[in-house]
């Protein structure tokens, strides 16, 4: 084996705090050889960002430095340059690219000068052979009309050519190593493939060795030759990929891939089985995924409806008979007709008398642009378009798509968030035919769980408080009744009542969502809507919101309206998916027909474009997209086509748009 | 772009038409008597009833304001009661003196302001910084004939460097011009610090050292351009802080601009020439913001007009 290109050994990095220094990483040594990539994987706070600026000689001033050890490059030990020499090997032969496409470009720069500066910085070169080299290094990224580009802004540029764009920058001048830290955590799941195979593509014409910095072990199996795991600074485990997702040595390891949402999985992958589950599987056996574990879930429920909670008795009638029944559903709808896209998701659920929790007919969401001399409305948004489901008792129901599809708009429309067209029923009654006081009751019927626990909850209030809000706002109980059901809830959701009296800021992230789920549940709503609630969160900590929100479903009965972009996390908790595009849906029906039979394109690249945590099954090529998702905004009267949705059976709806 | 231009020139006629009327009221309804001054103490009641109808001031309020108001749209700004010349003219021949005057100033303002905030923020929590940040507050909280008094006492009297007052050379400009924007500038100082540090912590500054630029070229090139957005938004405001402020220095320094007419015609009761130069006063400050906004876009490519 030739001499590795970095070397680092024994590095510490501390960090100036209140309480005095701080380690944040501890004692790390490893070497990166030439052409290889080594992944190094942590949840948050493992110390492997701190790592990658250690490296590159950017730890943020004042208050962090490399306090032991050395990092070699070649020869030369970074961590004792000097920043004037720094400067002269940082960009040309140590590159980064960054998490944040849309804020690591500087937005008032034009793309040519970005990637022209960095360029002459390093090289003799005049600037029109700069122009050249940048030019060249577009192409090398695939962007469309390079030349045109250079004259373009970032804002110009949707978040996966910014990415490029980045990648661009920093392969330029063909540097020896390229730590790229969380390069696609914040693309949507099908851009993200195009950036992951664009940078296996890169590394084999130019054999750059590759730092890849993740919390994702699904980019980790499939993109790395060795893999480092990270946890509170220190290393836990290394060593090659197949080997650590194969026989993990270490607890922590096992754990963390455990942890890890698969797709393909079932609700099994990540949730303790039940009983039921256990049974209606080792029964069919023969039937195959789709129809055994639909099957299964649903006898869990008519199970729970019956037994008051308990599992149903072990028998061949119980497991068989809903699966009869829906087979003549099945047999009714096989000829497969185009109906109304909003009313024909409930009788999915097999048979229910009560009404549905939530019943959406045509909902549509538009937003005006203004322009022109006097400021009329010219075009519009058109966020959510026509979009229709039902969610039953106990039901969650999943809306997925990529970022722009209008999923988080159907969820604000449904909460009462913004102004919508179409009808909009909780509980069997129409909102828009409410009164004031009648809307503001319902409302109680309906709470929402968002994404980012930490500007969610505001900071000046005791939790405790936060989580009594909605029952001091709809006026219920009286300060001591509102306590007690407040310490109970905080109980539930696995916080301690004396807890009550602390600020958002002394939780961690999973804690605060708990919070947030609590005060969400604090008027017995019929129906939570989760917005993006799991997105911000540490797989490990993931895995426990996800359980806890199944847990509370099963014991207050209340439906989830779940709004994702991560399809393994969708195919875990859901028992129906819907996915949109462009403000409609394109494909909905139970969780096995959508991940294990998807009929619509979309869906499948969507499915396909999610890297697997198991680096047997790396993928040669990823699905690559042509052209990018139009836009959803439309000049005034061009209306987007509507698409109808088409029954393929058992409620399996598929948009024609598409096929 | 022309669009915009027609829309927000249309807009600002509006506004200007609001000010001209708030002001012809409040002037209607002040309790001091213009015609009083004219005419002096010992003048008779016929005296004073003459004068009263000859300048029209017996009519209704509404009568007053249509006249006023057709005359300003052919040009004519009326007659000054006491100077007997026309206000047009008046101001015409000072204005020059007064732009000349806040030129002075915005440059002080934007020469020390961002250049204090720039260091400050660079050195940030430094003894530097901590130095910038008093002067920056005494600026702000020095009343303006303080300062002015001040810099006169020290570099026109003792020192001599700079002529006492008057109007003609560079020198005449400097002490005026920094009092005047003085003020600005221990707000720009802040406004930059605290937007200069927002932008060094941004990710792409971080992506400019990591190509391994040289720090001036992350400072004044990726940085600075970035952080003085909001600095230009604001030096549209000030062109009307600015105008409280040449009447308080005008007449300080006997700089012969607008702000000293002003100053004479408010002991006098003079309404003309204080509508005047209220109207001009209110024309420089929607052109200013006009101009901050027409700027803003060269600044920042993501600003678009519409």
């Amino acid at each position: 084996m030739t001499a590795p290109i970095l070397t680092v050994s024994n590095l510490a990095v501390s960090v100036h705090g209140e309480d005095g220094e701080r380690e944040v990483v501890s004692d790390l040594s490893f070497a990166l050889q030439k052409g290889e990539t080594l992944c190094i994987a942590g949840e948050s706070g493992s110390g492997k960002s701190m790592t990658a600026l250690a490296i590159m000689g950017l730890l943020p001033q004042p208050g962090a430095r490399v306090s032991a050890g050395s990092i070699r490059l070649g020869d030369t030990d970074l961590a004792t340059l000097s920043e004037n020499r720094m400067r002269t090997i940082r960009g040309d032969r140590i590159a980064m690219i960054f998490q944040e496409p849309m804020t690591s470009l500087n937005p008032v720069l034009s793309i040519g000068r970005q990637l022209t500066e960095a360029i002459e910085a390093h090289t003799p070169l005049s600037r029109e052979e700069a122009r050249r080299r940048a030019v060249e290094a577009l192409k090398a990224v695939r962007i469309p009309e390079a030349e045109s580009r250079l004259k373009q802004f970032p804002h110009e540029l949707s978040g996966g050519m910014r990415q490029r764009v980045m990648i661009a920058m920093a392969l330029a001048l063909k540097p020896d190593v390229l730590i790229c830290d969380e390069p696609t955590t914040a693309l949507d799941v099908t851009v993200q493939g195009e950036v992951l195979e664009l940078l296996r593509d890169l590394q084999r014409e130019q054999g750059t060795s590759i730092i890849l910095i993740t919390h994702d072990m699904g980019v980790v199996a499939e993109m790395a030759d060795r893999v480092i795991v990270m946890r509170h600074g220190r290393m836990v485990e290394e060593g090659f990929t197949s080997a650590i997702f194969a026989i993990p040595r270490e607890d922590y390891t096992r754990e963390l891939l455990a942890a890890v949402p698969r797709i393909g999985g079932g609700r099994a992958g990540q949730l303790a089985p039940s009983p039921a589950l256990r049974f209606a599987r080792a029964t069919s056996p023969q039937r195959g995924k789709e129809i055994g574990e639909a099957g299964a879930a649903l006898d869990i429920k008519h199970g729970l409806g019956a037994n008051g909670g308990k599992p149903p008795l072990p028998g061949g009638e119980r497991v068989a008979e809903p699966r009869l029944d829906r087979g003549s559903v099945g047999a009714e709808g096989h000829d497969p007709s185009v109906r109304d896209p909003g009313g024909s998701g409930g009788r999915v659920r097999g048979p229910t008398t009560e009404p549905a929790v939530a019943a959406i007919h045509d909902l549509t969401v538009r937003f005006d642009l203004t322009g022109g001399f006097f400021g009329r409305v010219d075009r519009r948004v058109h966020a959510v378009e026509g979009v229709g489901f039902t969610i039953g008792q106990n039901e969650t129901l999943s809306l997925v798509g990529e970022s722009g599809c209008g999923k988080s708009t159907t969820a604000k429309a449904i909460a009462g968030l913004v102004p919508y067209a179409g009808k909009i029923e909780i509980g069997g009654r129409d909102l828009a035919s409410l009164g004031r006081a009648e809307r503001m009751a319902i409302r109680r019927d309906v709470q929402m769980v968002f994404q980012d626990p930490y500007a969610s909850l505001d900071p000046r209030m005791r939790v405790g408080e936060l989580v009594e809000e909605p029952l001091v706002i709809h006026g219920i109980g009286d300060r001591k009744e509102r306590r007690d059901r407040v310490a109970a809830l905080f109980e539930r959701v696995g916080l301690s009542a004396d807890q009550m009296e602390r600020y958002p800021h002394e939780f961690s992230g999973g804690q605060r969502q708990r919070i947030c789920i609590a005060r969400a549940l604090a008027l017995r709503p019929k129906l939570i809507i989760a917005d993006e609630s799991v997105s911000a969160l540490d797989v490990s900590v993931q895995a426990r919101v996800l359980r806890l929100l199944k847990d509370l479903q099963r014991e207050f009965g209340v439906a989830y309206l779940f709004i994702s972009h991560d399809m393994a996390v969708v195919e875990n908790i859901s028992d129906r998916v819907a996915v949109m595009y462009l403000g409609q849906i394109v494909e909905m029906g139970t969780r096995d027909q959508i991940f294990a039979s998807p009929r619509h394109p979309y869906t499948k690249r969507l499915i396909e474009a999610v890297p697997i945590p198991d680096p047997s099954r790396r993928r040669a090529r990823f699905a690559r997209l042509d052209k990018e998702i139009p836009s959803a905004v439309r000049r005034v009267g061009d209306e987007p086509p509507k698409t109808l949705l088409r029954d393929f059976g058992e409620g399996h709806l598929v948009s024609e748009f598409g096929l | 772009m022309i669009a915009y231009l027609g829309r927000r020139l249309i807009q600002s006629a509006l506004i200007l038409l609001g000010v001209s009327i708030i002001t012809f009221a409040l002037l209607y309804l002040l309790p001091a008597d213009p015609v009083r001054q004219i005419a002096g103490r010992s003048a008779t009641p016929e005296t004073v009833e003459n004068i009263r109808r000859q300048l029209g001031l017996d009519q209704p309020f509404f009568v007053q304001y249509w006249r006023y108001l057709m005359n300003l749209l052919s040009g004519d700004l009326g007659r000054s009661y006491i100077q007997r010349s026309e206000v047009t003219e008046l101001i015409v021949s000072r204005l020059p003196a007064s732009l000349l005057l806040m030129l002075g100033a915005i440059a002080c303002e934007v020469v020390i302001g961002i250049t204090m905030g720039l260091v400050a923020a660079v050195r940030r929590g430094s003894k530097t910084d901590q130095a910038l940040m008093v002067g920056s507050f005494i600026g702000v909280s020095a009343p303006q004939f303080v300062v002015g008094l001040l810099l006169l006492y020290v570099f026109a009297v003792r020192l001599g460097w700079f002529p006492i007052g008057g109007y003609g050379t560079w020198r005449h400009m400097v002490l005026p011009s920094l009092t005047l924007g003085i003020l600005g500038a221990g707000w720009y100082s802040r406004m930059m610090r605290s937007s200069m540090i927002d932008v060094l912590r941004q990710d792409y500054i971080r992506t400019a050292r990591a190509k391994g630029l040289a720090r001036g070229t992350i400072l004044f090139r990726h940085a600075l351009p970035n952080a003085i957005l909001p600095v230009i938004a604001m030096i549209g405001i000030d062109v009307g802080i600015f105008m409280g402020g040449i009447v308080v220095v005008e007449s300080v320094f006997g700089w012969p601009g607008i702000g000293q007419l002003a100053w004479q015609a408010i002991q006098r009761v003079d309404i003309p020439i204080i509508m005047g130069v209220t109207l001009v006063s209110a024309c420089a400050i929607v052109l200013g913001n006009l101009l901050a906004d027409i700027v803003a876009p060269f600044v920042d490519p993501r600003i678009k007009l519409r």
